[in-house]
C-alpha cells in the first residue's frame, strides 16, 4: 500500500515538474511535439529509475558506511553523468532503433535537475531500496505526463493568435501555471 | 593590457545584467528561479549562493583551462561546481539554518543550474581569469536581481509584505495562488512577456544545452 502511495504521490500529486519545478528546462525546451516529448519522457523515466536504485546503493553502502555525507553532491552527480554515458553506450549496442529514438535526449538528461533532485529527495525522505526505485519510476512517469500534456497543448497553440511578445517561453510558462493549478486538484487524493 | 581593456571588462559585467540576463533573456536556471521565490529573502539567498558558486567555478575553470583535456572537460567542470556547492550548502546550514531549511534541496540543485555550467563552458574556458571573474559576477548579479524581483512580487501579493516587512494594510486579502507553484509560473511568464513587449525583442528560446 505504502509503495502505491509513493508512486501516485510522485507521479501525480507532487508532480516533479509542476510542484517541485524540477526538469523545467526540458519541459520548456523539448515540449513542442508530442512524439519527441514522449521519447524524452521515456528516456528520462528509464534513467530516473536506474538512478534511484544506484544512488541508493551508493548512499547506503559508501557515503553512510564511511561517514562521508559531505561528498553526497559530488558522488551523485558523477554517478548520474557516468550512468547516462553507460546507458547511451548500452542502448547503442543493443538496440540501434531505440537509440535513434532516445539517443539525442540522453546527453541532455545529465543536466536535468529532476534526476539529481530525485536522488536528493530519496535520501532526504529516508526511503528504503524498493521505495526509492518506485519513487524514481513514479517521478519519471509524472515527468512524462507533464511533458506530453504540455506538448499536446503547444501543438494546438501553433494555430492560436498568441501576442508576438508572449510567444515561446512566456506563454509556455503561463500554461504551465494553469497546469500546476489544475494538478493541485489531485492534492485531495492523498495526504503525503 | 590594451587601453580598451576597461571597456571590455565593464561590457563583460553589464551584459549579464540585462542583455544576456540568464533568467529573463536566456531562460536558464528555471528550477531555483521558480522554486525558491515565494519570498524576497529566499530569492536573495538563492541569488547570493548561486553568485558565489558561479564566480568561484568560473575563476577556477579559467585558471586550469589549459590543463584539462577536452574529452573530460564537462566532467571536470561539474566536479568543481559540485565542490563549491557543497561549501555553500555547509556554510548556509552553519550560519543561516532557517534559510538553509527554507531552500531545502534547492541549494544542492545549484550543481545542475545550467547558468554555471554554461558560463564555464561558453566563457571561462576561453577567456583569461579576470574576464571570467567579471563575467561570472555579472551573471550572478543578473540572476540575483531577477530572483529578488520575482520573489518581491510574489511575496507582496501572496503575503502582503516584502523582505518580511508589511506593506499592504489590513484591507488586503492575500492572493494565496501567488505563493503556490502555479503563481510562480504565471508571474514569471507575465514578467518575461511584458519585458519582451516593452523592449521589442524576443527571448532566445534556448534550453540548457
Amino acid at each position: 500500500m505504502e509503495i502505491i502511495l509513493i508512486f501516485i504521490s510522485a507521479a501525480i500529486v507532487n508532480n516533479f515538474v509542476l510542484t517541485y519545478f524540477l526538469g523545467i528546462c526540458p519541459f520548456i525546451g523539448v515540449s513542442k511535439k508530442v512524439e519527441t516529448a514522449l521519447n524524452m519522457g521515456m528516456a528520462t523515466t528509464f534513467v530516473m529509475t536506474l538512478t534511484a536504485a544506484i544512488t541508493w546503493l551508493i548512499n547506503t553502502y559508501i557515503l553512510i558506511k564511511f561517514n562521508v555525507p559531505f561528498l553526497e553532491y559530488v558522488a551523485f552527480i558523477i554517478t548520474i553523468a557516468s550512468l547516462v554515458q553507460l546507458v547511451e553506450m548500452f542502448i547503442r549496442k543493443v538496440s540501434p532503433a531505440l537509440f535513434r529514438a532516445l539517443g539525442i535526449f540522453l546527453p541532455l538528461i545529465t543536466t536535468n535537475c529532476a534526476i539529481l533532485g530525485l536522488a536528493l529527495f530519496a535520501v532526504l525522505r529516508e526511503y528504503n531500496f524498493i521505495e526509492s526505485v518506485v519513487f524514481g519510476l513514479g517521478a519519471g512517469v509524472g515527468f512524462t505526463l507533464a511533458l506530453v500534456i504540455m506538448a499536446g497543448i503547444r501543438e494546438e497553440l501553433e494555430f492560436m493568435d498568441v501576442p508576438e511578445s508572449f510567444k515561446g517561453a512566456p506563454i509556455t510558462l503561463l500554461i504551465a501555471g494553469m497546469l500546476a493549478l489544475s494538478f493541485m486538484g489531485f492534492a485531495g487524493l492523498l495526504s503525503v | 593590457m590594451a587601453p580598451d581593456g576597461e571597456v571590455t571588462l565593464s561590457k563583460d559585467f553589464i551584459k549579464g545584467l540585462w542583455k544576456e540576463n540568464p533568467v529573463i533573456r536566456q531562460i536558464l536556471g528555471m528550477c531555483p528561479t521558480l522554486a525558491v521565490t515565494n519570498s524576497a529573502t529566499n530569492g536573495l539567498a538563492m541569488g547570493l549562493a548561486t553568485t558565489f558558486v558561479v564566480i568561484s567555478a568560473s575563476t577556477i575553470v579559467s585558471i586550469i583551462k589549459s590543463l584539462v583535456p577536452r574529452q573530460v572537460r564537462i566532467a571536470t567542470y561539474v566536479i568543481i561546481i559540485a565542490s563549491f556547492v557543497t561549501i555553500a550548502d555547509l556554510f548556509l546550514a552553519a550560519k543561516f539554518p532557517s534559510i538553509s531549511k527554507a531552500l531545502g534541496p534547492y541549494v544542492p540543485l545549484i550543481v545542475v543550474n545550467c547558468i554555471i555550467l554554461g558560463r564555464a563552458e561558453a566563457f571561462a574556458s576561453k577567456h583569461p581569469v579576470h574576464r571570467a571573474f567579471i563575467d561570472a559576477l555579472g551573471m550572478g548579479v543578473g540572476f540575483s536581481w531577477a530572483l529578488i524581483l520575482l520573489g518581491s512580487i510574489r511575496e507582496l501579493l501572496g503575503f502582503g509584505s516584502i523582505f518580511g516587512f508589511k506593506i499592504m494594510g489590513a484591507w488586503f486579502t492575500p492572493w494565496i495562488i501567488m505563493i503556490l507553484p502555479g503563481g510562480a509560473f504565471i508571474t514569471l511568464g507575465i514578467i518575461i512577456g511584458l519585458i519582451n513587449q516593452f523592449t521589442g525583442s524576443r527571448t532566445v528560446d534556448t534550453s540548457c544545452h
